[in-house]
């Protein structure tokens, strides 16, 4: 008998269910409402979503071009999702109302972000410097290819929805938000009272008002502080409003980092004869950023998800192309397609740069020890 | 002597930082001015009038959600107090819920039994990458597809669940439940300074009593035993079903409590971490130390681990609470009339006064958020280590 229960803890599978599943009675029961709890969920979600749902076709064989052929609509209770929704909108939901004879250059764009991205995320990616090279080109293409210029027609932002919309406020957004929330925040740091205290008010106040009401403020005052013929149209707006409030929280995670270095590298830079900006270029910054690139990407994830709020000024972003969706007479009452779908375009985003993050912490830690 | 002049201006510290702000407070000043200048000629342009004399006009609006009475003919101003309460309403709310659900959850990512905690981390995961706009708007829409109020779904037969919110019974206070409720007030009194002299009388004899069990029981039972001497003076209105819509009780609207459960869940997600992270704080050998002391393992819990783990919770918990109450400004998707919603949109509509509803309305989050961090702060510093530590 001794000997099975010896050869049993040696077990490691046994072991590892008999820690963490059934360490004492307490612990049996929990696993026990555990697993029905998983399974009821587990069970309805996926008979909902898949197993008991529409894709392009109903129960039935037939195209679903409207609501009225969805199966659930057929047989009520035995049918769940209708995912036609997704598929008859695709476009929508990607390009938003862009031409669909142009939406190739959207196409184009979504492929190379990867490319001007990847750079930057990884330091020992090979030809490093070729691809962070393309990451300062990407603007310019970026700008030629969505919007128009020589040999390619122009295609106004009012056309832009949908994903396009979400990833242009939050790539844009967090792109020039950068070098401004550094400015931010070694000016929040400076010995300079003036400076200081500017930039104080201005990341307080970002910080303490919702993004809600910079939206609107951008969007019913910035034509009135400008002169007659500059006016920028609602993406714009909405962009000039992400980016300083995202600059804002960006500047208060770079402060972070910046508290972080000692102040001998500073007086050893100083001893050295380097200039203000020397120090700073060569000595703290490089230091202070990689500390705080963590909670970097927790910001931009913020403002990620926050770009969702243009929807309430009028803006067309995946979410407000899903209203759109369901306000259309042929495919209104099926909110839970077009939500989870959107959750789930949001996630995936999210969660990437989630782990991003994560990988980047463990990183760091084996980096300093 | 001019060249010296330039010299120190550019090598010496003092005069080069004054001459750079001077020119950035300069520049800063010519900015403003210019835009100050614009703002009144389009204002003039476009014929809108400023001021603040349009708070004294009446609304002409309604708003369903309200605290206080307010009706179409009542003021602007009346209107901003209106939102302002339905703000504070579904902040301190939403804050509340938060925390509950937030600590239970933190909790349960630290539990032993592997299926609990990796539930836990799926919510976790799940809610806090979803835009917190969706949530809402989410939750709205199923609180909308719930049955009709003819067929409201019952709850203990005295809540009634339907698309228009939930029905339930509102107490009527009647002559004398002051009393009780002053009863309530001098019990929870006397319970504090019952507690400072026990503990002062275990201090000197080493006896322990069991303080939380009966100061509990002063608390529920006083004015329990106050409410039936003065004859059970507190009523309930029941809602009954009549025609289209039910009379009597009170009901709590569906935009509410899409609010309240989109905020809190999603905020509960970033409350869950902290207090995990919390716990996880408290170095393993304080726990060992207070078993090997022979502590109860809730005595462990509560006076061990989580005063010190509620050091590391405060300040991030302060920022939860400060974006939840900026989040809560999302009730104009769904309809729910909260400060941007009724005074900041169509307040601002009717009247044309986007640069003080906005400044108002701006000044208004800045202070609430000022004082919740006012108010953490001074909780925050009295749970810190005390002394020089």
């Amino acid at each position: 008998m001794s000997v099975i229960i010896q050869s049993l803890s040696r077990n490691k599978f046994y072991n590892w269910v008999y820690k963490n599943l059934f360490s004492s009675w307490v612990n049996t029961i929990m696993t026990i409402i555990a697993v029905i709890f998983v399974y009821e969920i587990g069970t309805f979600f996926l008979n909902w979503a898949i197993f008991n749902a529409d894709f392009r076709t109903n129960f039935q064989g037939e195209l679903i071009t409207d609501r009225t052929f969805c199966s659930k609509n057929i047989s009520p209770g035995e049918y769940g999702a209708c995912w036609a929704i997704i598929y008859a909108r695709w476009d929508q939901f990607m390009y938003g109302l862009y031409p669909i004879e142009e939406t190739w250059r959207v196409n184009i764009t979504y492929a190379l972000l990867p490319l001007a991205i990847i750079g930057i995320l990884f330091d020992k990616l090979p030809y490093r410097k070729l691809f962070i090279y393309f990451t300062f080109l990407f603007p310019f293409i970026a700008y030629f290819m969505l919007y128009g210029g020589p040999g390619l027609s122009t295609v106004g932002t009012n056309k832009w929805g949908g994903l396009l919309v979400t990833l242009f406020l939050g790539v844009t957004g967090i792109g020039l938000a950068f070098p401004l929330s550094i400015l931010l925040a070694l000016g929040r740091r400076s010995k300079m009272p003036i400076i200081k205290s500017l930039c104080v008010v201005f990341i307080e106040f970002i910080r303490g008002v919702p993004l809600i009401t910079l939206l609107f403020t951008a969007n019913v005052m910035l034509p009135l502080f400008l002169p007659d013929g500059v006016n920028p149209d609602n993406l714009l707006r909405a962009l000039v409003a992400v980016t300083l409030f995202q600059s804002a929280y960006m500047a208060e995670a770079i402060r972070g980092g910046l508290q972080a270095i000692p102040k001998g590298h500073i007086e050893a830079a100083d001893a050295l004869g380097l200039t203000y900006w020397q120090t700073t270029r060569k000595i703290i910054l490089p230091q202070a950023l990689k500390i705080a690139i963590p909670p970097i990407v927790n910001t931009c994830i913020g403002l990620f998800k926050d770009t969702s709020l243009v929807l309430i000024i009028g803006l067309f972003d995946l979410l407000g192309i899903g209203r759109a969706a369901l306000a259309d007479m042929t495919w209104t009452k099926l909110y839970y397609e077009v939500y989870v779908f959107i959750s789930l375009v949001f996630f995936i985003f999210c969660f990437g740069m989630s782990r991003y993050s994560l990988y980047l912490e463990k990183k760091l830690k084996t980096d300093n020890s | 002597m001019q060249t010296s002049l330039i010299r120190k201006i550019i090598f010496d510290e003092k005069s080069r930082s004054l001459l750079i702000q001077t020119l950035v407070i300069g520049l800063f000043a010519i900015f403003i001015y210019l835009i100050a200048q614009q703002t009144a000629y389009n204002l003039e342009k476009r014929g809108i009038s400023s001021g603040f004399d349009f708070l004294n006009i009446s609304a002409g609006y309604d708003i369903s959600i309200r605290l206080i009475p307010f009706t179409s003919e009542d003021t602007h101003l009346r209107a901003y107090f209106v939102g302002l309460l339905n703000t504070l309403m579904i902040a301190v709310c939403g804050c509340i819920l938060a925390t509950i659900l937030g600590f239970i959850v933190g909790i349960i990512r630290l539990s032993s039994n592997w299926l609990f905690r990796n539930i836990a981390y799926v919510y976790v995961e799940f809610t806090r990458n979803v835009p917190v706009l969706l949530q809402i708007i989410l939750y709205y829409s199923i609180l909308l597809s719930l049955p009709k109020i003819k067929q409201a779904f019952p709850i203990f037969n005295t809540f009634y669940l339907s698309n228009r919110g939930l029905f339930s019974p509102s107490p009527i206070f009647k002559e004398g439940f002051s009393i009780v409720f002053y009863s309530f007030v001098i019990a929870i009194i006397f319970t504090f300074f019952l507690k400072r002299f026990l503990k002062s009388k275990q201090e000197q004899t080493g006896n322990q009593y069991p303080i939380f069990f009966i100061n509990s029981a002063i608390i529920i039972f006083t004015p329990i035993l106050f409410y039936y001497i003065m004859g059970m003076p507190l009523e309930f209105d029941h809602p009954v079903l009549k025609g289209f819509n039910f009379k009597g009780g009170m009901v709590i609207r569906p935009e509410f409590l899409g609010m309240l459960f989109g905020l809190s869940i999603y905020t509960a997600a970033f409350i869950s971490e902290t207090v995990r992270s919390g716990i996880i704080s408290v170095s393993k050998g304080q726990r060992e130390a207070s078993q090997a002391l022979g502590l109860k393992s809730s005595f462990v819990m509560r006076l061990i681990i989580i005063p010190q783990a509620l050091r590391v919770i405060i300040p991030p918990l302060t920022s939860q609470y400060l974006n939840l109450t900026k989040n809560s400004s999302l009730g104009i998707a769904i309809g729910y009339a909260d400060l941007v919603h009724g005074f900041g949109g169509i307040s601002l509509n009717q009247t044309g006064r986007a640069i003080e509803i906005m400044l108002i309305v701006m000044l208004t989050y800045l202070s609430i958020s000022l004082i919740i961090s006012l108010s953490m702060n001074i909780y925050n510093k009295s749970v810190q280590f005390k002394g020089n530590a």
